[in-house]
């Protein structure tokens, strides 16, 4: 079993009108079956609306499933003796970076968490020295949150979730309110997360360039995994995407529109130097 | 225009003040006050400034700062001092139509206004040494036997400085909100009070709004980061009283004695 895992998984709502009455169910959930092994970089796509979201919730134990299981390393997130070892080894990283920052000054907002975990003094400093240097943040220590940019706000969001010595971290769409030049800074601290400290991430969002790198991709719409495979097996089905209302890179979409016209290219272009690579190819014989 | 408004105004710079332990400063503010109104005498309340001119020099915040923060309460010192003049029964000195001045009139209003205003100079030199974070810090410190009579100290003190935190957020979100309304034509300079009084419903709403889904999300990432109440939890920061901390308390204590005894022998 790997360190996240669900088994038919469901969730759902109840609509109620305004005397309580229940005006309708959605799912937002639908049986979904995921497995995660340590130390992978998996991303879940798609677009709003498509439960990728309520998913997230539910392996932090914020939400419980309707139906099915969710295992994190092994402990069931129903099991009530386990909610605060479920909420330690696997962080959630929120959407709005400013609705996240507890603390009133870099570091104590990082302290947050091994504070509540009741961490000895000596060792929250050590932590929280690390965790900010692994995203690159520890020369704004003493810096007021309210005087960063939206990508070092989020940044020092991660570096609190690392402080935790979290297994895993959940990025619940950490790039949706950030500037292109935040999103990347965020997106290289999460990757490096991932290789140099073995931390298992997943990463939902609806950026496309963000998931090139991730060693598996989940597409989901109404609830369910509509796709699975590898960035290059998914981003190989254009056409499929599309349907999903989900944008392609640019460079892979050229390269598709270039493919049907009738040149001859391997499927799943996903950066550009792939494909002048690959033009180069063709034409310098 | 709406940021200007600060709270606790901190003045950064580095003195001995500043680096006492939040609660001396907190005590040391609660004692003052009381001091004010033991002092009876006039040579009480030449210790009263004595000791607040010491503290002032002590703290190196430049005593111009502190007068500009006065500013705001003059109109409640002047409105002081005018009932305590005109109002006060006891032996005439001038009378102008109907309002008499009296001798203990005179005497009051000075006085009156010498208390408050050591009041207010005495509570903003905590205010202005020391960082919203450690007052709250030192208050729940202090507070926390409290928490025997069922008083939920921690969680007020998280309240304060969640709050102090957001302060900033949301006065960048009431600017923002003002400014998309006046790009539609709304109208928050103009008409008497009431009109621009009226004129801030609509701004509260959607603010309003807004604080509660921040509040909401707020309170997830806080469950997500494992908090639970103060129980179990340690501190990244505890409060640790030095040696210049016990000498603080060491001169309050010998100024609170000397109030006392001016009180009772002069």
């Amino acid at each position: 079993m790997g360190i996240i895992k669900t088994e038919k998984l469901v969730f759902e709502y109840i609509r109620r009108d305004e005397e309580g009455n229940v005006e309708g169910i959605t799912r937002a959930v639908d049986e979904v079956d995921l497995d995660v092994q340590q130390g992978d970089f998996v991303a879940i796509l798609g677009h709003n609306g498509s439960g990728k979201s309520t998913l997230a919730k539910h392996i932090n134990a914020i939400l419980y499933p309707t139906e099915g299981t969710v295992w994190v390393d092994g402990m069931d997130t129903q099991d009530e003796k386990e909610l605060w070892n479920i909420r330690q080894e696997a962080g959630m990283v929120f959407q709005n970076p400013d609705n996240q920052i507890i603390g009133q000054v870099v570091e104590e907002d990082v302290g947050f968490g091994p504070e509540n975990m009741g961490v000895p003094t000596e060792e929250i400093w050590e932590r929280v020295e690390e965790s900010l240097k692994a995203v690159g943040m520890y020369k704004y220590r003493k810096f007021s949150p309210n005087k960063l940019s939206g990508g070092q706000k989020q940044r020092v969001s991660i570096a609190g979730v690392i402080a935790m010595h979290p297994k895993c971290i959940i990025l619940d769409e950490p790039t949706a309110m950030l500037d292109p030049n935040g999103r990347k800074e965020v997106v290289r601290a999460v990757r490096a997360l991932n290789d140099v400290e073995g931390i298992t991430v997943l990463l939902i969002t609806h950026y496309m360039e963000e998931i090139i790198h991730a060693d598996k991709v989940f597409v989901m719409d109404q609830g369910r995994i509509a796709m699975q495979g590898t960035p290059r097996e998914i981003f190989s089905q254009v056409e499929r995407l599309k349907e999903l209302r989900l944008d392609v890179p640019q460079v892979t979409l050229l390269a598709h529109e270039l493919k049907k016209s009738g040149l001859e290219l391997p499927d799943g272009i996903l950066t550009v130097q792939e494909l002048t690579q690959a033009l180069s190819g063709k034409y310098s014989k | 225009m709406i940021r200007d408004i600060t709270l606790g105004q901190y003045y950064q710079t580095d003195s001995v003040i500043h680096k006492l332990d939040p609660r001396v400063k907190l005590v040391a503010t609660i004692c003052f006050i009381i001091s004010l109104f033991v002092v009876k005498s006039w040579v009480g309340y030449v210790a009263a400034a004595v000791f607040l001119a010491f503290m002032i020099r002590l703290s190196n915040v430049p005593f111009k700062y502190m007068v500009k923060g006065m500013r705001a309460i003059v109109f409640i010192l002047l409105l002081t001092v005018v009932f305590n003049l005109f109002l006060t029964p006891g032996e005439p000195l001038v009378s102008v139509w109907k309002l008499t001045i009296t001798r203990e009139g005179l005497q009051l209003a000075v006085m009156m206004a010498v208390r408050l205003s050591f009041l207010i100079v005495g509570s903003s030199v905590m205010t202005l040494t020391t960082t919203p974070n450690s007052l709250t810090d030192g208050m729940e410190k202090l507070m926390k036997p409290l928490g025997l009579f069922k008083v939920p100290v921690h969680e007020v003190a998280m309240m304060m400085s969640i709050a102090l935190r957001f302060i900033p957020i949301l006065l960048e979100e009431t600017d923002k909100i003002m400014k998309a309304q006046i790009a539609r034509g709304a109208d928050f300079e103009s008409g008497n009070l009431i009109k621009k009084a009226k004129a801030m419903v609509p701004l509260l709403v959607p603010l309003f709004i807004s604080a509660f889904r921040r509040a909401n999300d707020l309170a997830m990432a806080m469950e997500a980061r494992c908090y639970r109440g103060g129980e179990n939890r340690t501190k990244m920061k505890p409060l640790k009283y030095a040696g210049r901390d016990r000498v603080a308390y060491g001169v309050l204590l010998a100024y609170f004695a000397l109030c006392i005894v001016i009180r009772i022998y002069l």
